[in-house]
């Protein structure tokens, strides 16, 4: 039976040298649960050793949390990578680390990088440097990501700053995106007058949380049977009777 | 030939630069310069006392600038700095600058005073 399901699919955690400290996984599945959500994704920026541990704190609480990744490609360009597993995205973070500069993260400069158990424990910190730019480009990046299973979202496309298109001008005609993200800070009609040519792409929404109370703004709708990757896949080309839900 | 220092201060004047914050960093030398609007690729080239031509205005920038020892920052193109780029500018003591030329005109001129890429 199709349902409506709540997502907000780009959330990111203490993982994230920017995301606010509060941000570990019980209080972002409380506060997911709170907002009324039924779907997260859990995106840092280069790194998803925070996944798991999400999973883990929601494994009593009715919600469902994809393995996801915001990777900054080449271009400084941010992707999110959305899997079902943990497994099938630190297939994916073990090529981003091979892939970032061998610099260690700057905390006073940057932010720290908390890895946290599933009771907001602090487990260590991931010392690269995350922030920064990974050498795989924008192409090789979405066909990884579809190779591993996962869809591939292009981040906060109404942003100048690593939005592809501030970074590019425009969206490349042979990327293979799955769907493109739109910031809380503008409505889809702003974006479609905006940036006319997006409306090639579906189109979703989400916070891109970097503080607890920002979680769940701006979320996505979707008519699904089941909150999975392949799921959502189908209502982002809107088969068998799955949409994207428009707010 | 030991040519004279070059100052934050100098570059101001003579540019008509506006300061968006460290106006008491303005004596810092400068020596040397790059250009790039990839955060990246200026954490990999730029070199300590530099002076950063940029259209990015974002926090990163700061950190960026810090952690290579960057002399200051100049924006390009009528660009502002975010309020909180400022706020950590000031706090981090790294200068930033605003022009309104374009990247090259500016360049063009850095380099006509004897600011240089290649040192």
């Amino acid at each position: 039976m199709l349902r409506c399901l709540r997502a907000d699919l780009h959330i990111h955690t203490c993982l994230s040298p920017c995301g606010d400290l509060t941000m570990s996984p019980y209080r972002i599945v409380t506060r997911a649960r709170e907002m009324k959500l039924d779907i997260i994704g859990i995106c840092d920026h280069n790194s998803a050793e925070n996944v798991q541990a999400t999973k883990n704190a929601s494994s009593d609480k009715n919600i469902k949390i994809l393995a996801g990744m915001e990777v900054t490609t080449a271009e400084e360009v941010h992707i999110i990578a959305l899997f079902d597993e943990t497994r099938e995205v630190l297939d994916l973070q073990k090529q981003v680390y091979e892939h970032l500069p061998p610099v260690e993260n700057n905390e006073a400069l940057f932010g720290p990088q908390i890895i946290v158990n599933e009771l907001d424990e602090v487990e260590g910190y991931n010392k690269r440097l995350l922030i920064t730019a990974t050498s795989i480009t924008l192409k090789e990046l979405v066909a990884e990501i579809h190779n591993l299973g996962g869809l591939a979202v292009a981040s906060h496309i109404d942003r100048e700053t690593y939005g592809i298109i501030g970074q590019l001008g425009f969206i490349p005609d042979d990327l293979e995106l799955d769907a493109l993200e739109i910031s809380p800070r503008i409505s889809r009609s702003e974006a479609l007058a905006r940036f006319p040519e997006i409306n090639k792409f579906p189109l979703i929404s989400a916070s891109d949380a970097h503080h607890l109370e920002d979680i769940g703004k701006a979320p996505t709708s979707f008519l699904l049977e089941a909150p999975t990757i392949h799921e959502i896949e189908k209502a982002l080309t809107n088969r068998d009777g799955r949409k994207v839900l428009l707010q | 030939m030991k040519k004279d220092t070059i100052k934050i201060s100098d570059i101001v004047d003579a540019l008509n630069l506006k300061i968006e914050c460290g106006e008491k960093l303005l004596n810092r030398e400068i020596k040397g310069g790059y250009a790039s609007d990839l955060l990246s690729d200026v954490m990999a080239n730029t070199k300590e006392g530099d002076i950063w031509v940029t259209l990015q205005g974002h926090p990163n920038i700061v950190a960026v600038a810090k952690l290579k020892e960057i002399a200051g920052i100049i924006l390009v193109n009528n660009r502002r700095p975010e309020q909180e780029t400022l706020k950590k500018a000031e706090a981090e003591e790294v200068p930033i600058l605003t022009s309104t030329l374009p990247s090259f005109e500016l360049i063009g001129k850095l380099y006509k005073m004897g600011i240089s890429g290649m040192r």
